[in-house]
């Protein structure tokens, strides 16, 4: 699976979360309006961290959504959202949110390239401030397609 | 050397840490195969590891094993990876 394009309807700027579960429904609402997941998978992606804690904050100010595949899967997937306002998902170190990144995969060997790409534009330092201070969905793209700061 | 990588899913987050993981093995110049897999099969998959990394949330559920649990605070972080790898590998 390669990094899925964005969609217009998976990128999401400025939004406004009132908890971590809002942040991440939005990130599932993104990938639902792009004809992905269905309302279950969002579900599960909140889910994940009821279950196993604010894990899907890998970095400062960034939260991985997922779930695993599943039938709640369309297709391969990938969402952005922007918060206006911060949000704290309770992690020790790496909070407060400011960017979700909504992935969703049909199979779970198809993740690995996908997943390969996003970390090959997070390694960039500046990538996290950058996308949330992205003001355009094009920002957004080049951004992720690992092309520094638009 | 087998190292394996630790999240709920098993696909979202270990698999960001085991593509930079295998990066940073190569920075240091060791050779060791890297797996993700999911919290519900740790116990099989990390039997013959060396080295688990994963979240802090993860670390009380993984429980007892004999491979070495690293807790990674930043996905991307390249200084902090190769530093916690070389110190749990060397």
């Amino acid at each position: 699976m390669n990094l899925p394009a964005l969609a217009d309807r998976a990128i999401v700027l400025g939004a406004r979360a009132t908890d971590w579960r809002d942040a991440v429904r939005l990130a599932g609402d993104a990938l639902v309006d792009s004809g992905c997941t269905t309302a279950e998978y969002t579900e599960a992606m909140i889910r994940m961290v009821d279950d196993h804690g604010p894990y899907i904050v890998i970095a400062p100010g960034l939260a991985l959504a997922h779930a695993r595949p599943g039938p709640e899967v369309r297709c391969d997937g990938l969402s952005v959202v922007t918060l206006a306002e911060p949000v704290e998902f309770g992690h020790a170190h790496n909070d407060p949110v400011r960017v979700v990144i909504g992935l969703a995969g049909v199979a779970a060997d198809g993740h690995l390239e996908a997943v390969a790409q996003l970390a090959n534009a997070f390694n960039d330092a500046a990538a996290i401030p950058a996308l949330a201070a992205a003001t355009t969905r094009d920002a957004v793209r080049t951004i992720l397609a690992g092309g520094g700061i638009a | 050397m087998k190292i394996v990588t630790i999240c709920g899913a098993g696909i979202g987050a270990s698999g960001i840490l085991k593509v930079n993981a295998e990066r940073a093995l190569q920075r240091l110049g060791l050779a060791a195969t890297v797996v993700a897999a999911d919290l519900a099969s740790v116990s099989t998959v990390a039997a013959d590891a060396q080295v688990i990394l994963t979240s802090a949330e993860f670390v009380e559920a993984i429980g007892v094993t004999r491979a070495d649990v690293v807790v990674i605070e930043n996905y991307f972080d390249a200084v902090e990876l190769t530093t916690k790898l070389e110190a749990a590998i060397g």
